[in-house]
Parts: structure tokens; C-alpha cells; sequence
């Protein structure tokens, strides 16, 4: 990036990255290596604190989706879905909550699935696979993909707007369900551009398979995701891993502790025996496969014949394709939603407030994002707490880049900035959605 | 040899990055967008940089940091017509809900180690700063309205933004009204158009996303939810300090409403 500087003396070098381009939000990056071992690295992030769980306090229930979904604009859902999900629980009425309006809560989910992990894939992430500074640029000689792309981008947004209105903030979530259930009519008419989507996103996962060459950076990660029984995780399931994890929502809060590191100065996640984690697509797709789509299952079965390497990956690039199969299995899924679509016999449940006490996570497109909200007797929020996704896999970017800056520490200062920079958007670090990150001061090496 | 294309520049503030998505989801329009314009700074869609001056700089988000204050003088230096889009760059935005409490306690509610943070004590709006050639409002912008902004800036004329009240197209979609015919406490009557009446179409009630409409009558519509729909003060305190809460005269009308939460 053109304001990467380095400073030299003696077989030290330190590569600074002022501010990362093409994150949603603002992040840096300071790596120190001193004889090709690294000596300090920090991933920074410099998104201003906003303070959600301060002025969340005494607002009414009712009020918490729209303010939460301000958190981040590329996952608005996934902050609606947390907040109705443990709001629903602190006043009592979880189980209650019809099957139908379980379903369009996943249809939602899907079209924000398939808009996020589009724009990643294609906007910001591919360029750095095929060695351009941007999806702008890639344009004159990748054109037509990038132009499937944003049609079925499109489509993704279109399915959030089907249900909320429009696709960022959308405003048809209500705890307890959505303020309108859409007629079936409406929903129909996306069906035809849905199946073609669905389609075409089957033959684009596959042509990137073929095409991108995915850097070896192989770490033995514990993998963190919702699993529920008899489905790919969205909005619902125990919280597992691939290393003996298996808790119920409410224990997530006390499982995984957010604690501030003193080289960088924001917020980490780790689980209660000190052990870093991931969660995401990687996650998702390594410990629920099985649960897939049937489209997505044979896209990803090929997909692992072309690459050469069967589940479980172990390679953080790997959550590109990750992602491409995820966005097969919500346009598959929400053909299959739309396709038995029926209006329900009502859109939302009744919710009589009380004071209590509930928490629950829902995947966002970037992994668990989960929420814990008290409650006063007239439903207003006492207090909260919201894990980002991005909190909880700050360490793991850092120790991926610290192995990953060690591999390629020969190479000149701005390829080894931009392999760095390339790394940490594996994980689509949506900045804004780490409320709260903290303000660092700098270090440089002498 | 072709005129240079004018250099738009995308800047980010204390927000929530959906206000620069919207330019990103004109799926259909985007790529001509481009062949219209350069992209000569926009750090979530590029890497690359062009040197300043730009041509129009659009600014998502407040000023809420010390770091912020800084940086936006030197954004306005750098950019011909520089626009703030959005309810952060335009009000505040959420964040501005700070202004109104003591900036420390949220502080200490929120981080373990409350002397890391460096804050300002309160979020405003990019024009409480420097000088703003246009505001275009809502949470999210709507991307049409940011595309007949830019083109409107790219032919030198007076971008088509209305300034009425949602209850405008409320009617033009033939909705039904939710404040008259189910008694929901809807802000249409005194919010900006730009929604498409979103929120009545989804059969619920404007929590005015958009901000004030030109000269909006809060205290006719208060007095229908107090008196008639049996909301207190302190509903109305809390409905008008939401997205918008720190633009006027949504602002003076919540103090109002907190003088009278007081002196219940």
C-alpha cells in the first residue's frame, strides 16, 4: 500500500501499514522482525469506541434490533437476529416461536450471507488472489466476473429487502418475529432470478477452485460454530468445536472471556483455558458439512476433488471457498424456503415484558456474533454485552501472521505487507462490528 | 486525449460502514459509475491511493475522536465539494446519544481499562466542524438518492432531494396510514422523505431514520401521543434521541420532553 514505510538498521525492519484498505472499518497493521523472526506484531484496530452496551441501557426491548443493526452495516442482521433471539429468552417466550417464523428468519440470513460473503469474495478479496489493488481494476480483465458477481450480489440483497425493506438496516424485524410476514406473491417473483443465481454461483466456486492458487499456511486452529442437529448453522444450535467444546448459549458467555492484551491494546477472545479459536466459514463448514445443501455438498465435494484436500481445512485461505460454498447453500436454501413458502398465520408472537435475563449467538456471515441482554420489569435493557465475531478471532489473525510473516520474511516490505494484508482479510475482519476495539498507541522499533 | 475524469474520494468517520456500502450496492449501476468517475480514495473498496486535491469528497460518519478532529480539516483541505452522507456525518448518529450522558461512566460501563480510550465528549456532525456543500440524510443513505447526488455534482446542477415529510410517499404508495387507522406512534409526519416509506410499508410505525423534514411540527404531533395515544414524556424523549436525535429541532423537542420526564 502506497503509505507502507519501513525503517532499517542493524537486521531489524519494521513494516507499518497505516491503514488497511478494503476491511469494512479501520484497521492497521505493525510488524517488527528483527533477522527474519518476528519480535512484535499487533493488528491494530482504530474504530472509534461508539459505547452499544452503555446507551443500550434503558432503552425499551422493542428498540434494541433497529439500534444494534447500527453496528455494522454489512451484517445488520446478524446484530438483529442476536438481539431477538436472547431478547425472546430474557422474556421467556424462545420456545414459543412458530417454525414459520423460525423460517423466514433463515431466509433472511440468507440473503445477508449471500450479499456479505459475495462482496467479500469477489470485491475484496479475490484482487489479492490474482495480484490486483482492487475489484476496480480487476474489472478490465475479469469483467465478466465481476459482473456475475454483483448480479447475484444483488440477489442477496434483494431477499434481506423482500423482508426488511432495504438491505442495510433493513426494518422488518420485530423481537418476537417480523412486523410483516411478506405475501407469497411477492416472494414468488424472486424465485426465477434465485435458481439462476444458484446456478451460476455453482460454476463461479467452481471456476475459482481452478483458477486461484491458495498460499500453504497450515495451523492447527480450534474451530468454534453453532451446531444444531438437523441443519447448517444459522440462527440456532450448541456451541461446538473440533476440540471438545460443546456448550449451550447460555455458557458461551462464561466459556469465552474478552480481556484486553497489553501490545495491542483491544479487546481479544479466548476461550477459559487461555486457548485461542476461530470462528467463520472455516469454522462452520469444518464441524456441519454434513448439513449442507444438496447443491452445496456437491460443490464442495468438487471443489475439494480440484483443490486436492478433503474437510477438515486447515488453511485460513481456504475460507475464500468456504464462503463460495456458504453462498450455494443460502441460494439453495432460500429457493427451497421460497419455493414451500406459505403465509404464516402470524408474523410475530405476543411478548408480554418482565424482567430477566437471556443470551444467544447467530452466525453472522464473519462467525458468532452473540449477544446477553438483562432486563427490567417494563422491558427495558439494564444491561449488555455483545461479542463480535472479530474480537473473538483478533488472536488467531495474529498468530497466523506471525507464522505466515516468519515463512515470508525474505521477501521485499511491500510484498510482505500486501501477503499480511491478504491474510488477515481471510477472516473478513468487519471492523465496525468490534464495538468495542480499542484506541492504541504506536509502537515503533528504534 | 479524453478531459481527466473528476476524482471522488471516500472517507470514513466514527459509523458504521453502511453508508459507503450503499454506493457499493448499485449492483446495476456501479460499473458505469466508474467509467464516469475516478475512485481516487476509498479505503473499503481499494488500495490504491491517489495524491489530493479531489474533486468531491463524500464523508460517512461523526466526529467523535481527538484524532477525528484533526483529520477532518485536513479531509476538507483536500476536496473541492465535500458532502457528508448519512445520519452520523449529518447528526451525530447514534454515537451522539453520548452527548446527552457523562462520556466517562460509558466509558468505565463498557472497557475493563477505561484510560486506553481516547474519546471525545461528544459525536457531532461533520458540519459542526467545517464547511459542508450538502448533507444527504438517512441510516442508510438511500443509493439512488446518493447517485442522483453524484451525477447532479458531475452536470453542475442542484441535486433532486426533497425535503417533505414521509407522509408524501406514504400516500404515493397508497399505504395505509398507521398512526390514524392503528394508533402506532409513527414519525412520518415530521421525518425526511428518502425512505420510500419503508417502515408504514412494513406496517410499522417511522422511527425517522431520515431526521427532521423542512419545518416539521413536533409539538402537534407530541401532543397526539401524549394526549390521545398515551405515550409519556419519556417515550418521546426516547423516540425522537434515536438515529437523528442530536439534529435540530429533534434535539430542542427531546429536551422539552426531558424537562417534562422531570418535573412529573
Amino acid at each position: 500500500m502506497s503509505d507502507a514505510k519501513k525503517t532499517s538498521n542493524a537486521g531489524t525492519r519494521t513494516i507499518h501499514v497505516k491503514a488497511l484498505a478494503r476491511v469494512e472499518g479501520e484497521g492497521a497493521l505493525h510488524l517488527s522482525m528483527r533477522n527474519g523472526v518476528v519480535e512484535d506484531l499487533q493488528f491494530k484496530i482504530y474504530e472509534p469506541p461508539r459505547f452499544y452496551e452503555a446507551f443500550l441501557r434503558g432503552r425499551g426491548f422493542e428498540e434494541v434490533p433497529d439500534i444494534t443493526a447500527r453496528i455494522c452495516g454489512i451484517c445488520p442482521v446478524a446484530y438483529q437476529m442476536g438481539a431477538c433471539h436472547a431478547l425472546e429468552k430474557a422474556m421467556g417466550v424462545f420456545e414459543q416461536v412458530d417454525p414459520a417464523i423460525r423460517t423466514l428468519r433463515n431466509l433472511l440470513y440468507c440473503g445477508e450471507w449471500i450479499e456479505s460473503h459475495v462482496l467479500h469474495m469477489f470485491m475484496l478479496h479475490l484482487p489479492d488472489f490474482l495480484g490486483y489493488e482492487s475489484a476496480i481494476s480487476m474489472v478490465q480483465d475479469h469483467g465478466p466476473v465481476v459482473k456475475r458477481s454483483l448480479r447475484i450480489k444483488k440477489a442477496g440483497n434483494n431477499l434481506v429487502s423482500l423482508l426488511g425493506g432495504r438491505s442495510v438496516h433493513p426494518v422488518g424485524v420485530c423481537v418476537g418475529g417480523f412486523y410483516r410476514a411478506p405475501s407469497p406473491a411477492e416472494t414468488a417473483v424472486l424465485l426465477p432470478e434465485i435458481k439462476f443465481c444458484l446456478d451460476d454461483m455453482c460454476d463461479l466456486v467452481l471456476t475459482l477452485a481452478k483458477m486461484v492458487k491458495f498460499p500453504q499456511l497450515e495451523r492447527d486452529y480450534e474451530f468454534v460454530a453453532l451446531c444444531p442437529d438437523n441443519e447448517y448453522p444459522m440462527n440456532l444450535g450448541r456451541i461446538k468445536s473440533n476440540k471438545g467444546l460443546d456448550v449451550d448459549q447460555d455458557e458461551f458467555g462464561a466459556v469465552a472471556n474478552e480481556y484486553q492484551v497489553k501490545h495491542s491494546m483491544a479487546l481479544h477472545a479466548r476461550l477459559k483455558d487461555g486457548g485461542t479459536y476461530v470462528v467463520g466459514p472455516l469454522s462452520r463448514l469444518n464441524l456441519n458439512a454434513a448439513k449442507l445443501h444438496k447443491r452445496a455438498a456437491e460443490v464442495l465435494e468438487a471443489v475439494c476433488k480440484t483443490i486436492g484436500k478433503s474437510l477438515p481445512w486447515h488453511n485460513s485461505f481456504l475460507n475464500f471457498l468456504a464462503r463460495g460454498v456458504e453462498t450455494v447453500h443460502a441460494l439453495g436454501l432460500s429457493y427451497d424456503i421460497i419455493k414451500n413458502y406459505t403465509l404464516p398465520t402470524r408474523s410475530r408472537i405476543p411478548i408480554t415484558p418482565r424482567a430477566g435475563i437471556g443470551a444467544h449467538g447467530t452466525e453472522a456471515p464473519r462467525g458468532i456474533c452473540w449477544h446477553e441482554y438483562r432486563t427490567e420489569t417494563d422491558g427495558t435493557i439494564a444491561s449488555a454485552r455483545i461479542m463480535p465475531p472479530t474480537s473473538q478471532n483478533q488472536p488467531t489473525i495474529e498468530a497466523d501472521l506471525r507464522q505466515l510473516a516468519t515463512q515470508i520474511a525474505s521477501l521485499p516490505d511491500d510484498q510482505l505487507a500486501f501477503q499480511c494484508e491478504h491474510l488477515i482479510r481471510n477472516y473478513d475482519p468487519c471492523i465496525s462490528c468490534a464495538t468495542h476495539f480499542l484506541k492504541v498507541t504506536r509502537s515503533e522499533l528504534a | 486525449m479524453a478531459a481527466a475524469k473528476p476524482k471522488v474520494a471516500v472517507y470514513k468517520f466514527s459509523s458504521c460502514d453502511g453508508c459507503q456500502l450503499q454506493l457499493l450496492n448499485l449492483e446495476d449501476e456501479l460499473l458505469d459509475l466508474l467509467g464516469a468517475v475516478e475512485i481516487a480514495y476509498f479505503l473499503e473498496a481499494r488500495r490504491r491511493e491517489l495524491p489530493p486535491p479531489y474533486d468531491i469528497g463524500l464523508v460517512e460518519g461523526s466526529v467523535s475522536t481527538p484524532e477525528e478532529e484533526e483529520r477532518i480539516l485536513e479531509v476538507r483541505r483536500n476536496c473541492k465539494y465535500l458532502v457528508a452522507i448519512g445520519a452520523c456525518a449529518t447528526s451525530g448518529g447514534i454515537q451522539a446519544l453520548r452527548n446527552w450522558a457523562n462520556v466517562d461512566e460509558y466509558v468505565k460501563c463498557v472497557y475493563a481499562k477505561p484510560e486506553y480510550i481516547s474519546t471525545l465528549e461528544t459525536a457531532t456532525p461533520i458540519a459542526a466542524h467545517v464547511f459542508v456543500d450538502f448533507e444527504l440524510r438517512g441510516c442508510p443513505v438511500n443509493q439512488y438518492q446518493l447517485l442522483e447526488l453524484i451525477s447532479a455534482m458531475l452536470t453542475g446542477r442542484k441535486p433532486n432531494i426533497p425535503t417533505h415529510s414521509v407522509c408524501i410517499e406514504c400516500k404515493r404508495r397508497g399505504l395505509h396510514c398507521v398512526l390514524v387507522s392503528q394508533g402506532k406512534p409513527c414519525l412520518g409526519p415530521i421525518t425526511q422523505a428518502g425512505c420510500g416509506a419503508l417502515c408504514p410499508g412494513c406496517e410499522r410505525a417511522c422511527y425517522g431514520c431520515f431526521g427532521p423534514m423542512e419545518q416539521p411540527n413536533i409539538t402537534s404531533l407530541g401532543t397526539w401521543f401524549t394526549d390521545r395515544l398515551g405515550h409519556s414524556p419519556q417515550d418521546m424523549k426516547r423516540m425522537l434521541r434515536l438515529f437523528n436525535g442530536y439534529l435540530e429541532p429533534f434535539k430542542q423537542a427531546s429536551e422539552y420532553y426531558e424537562r417534562r420526564e422531570k418535573n412529573q
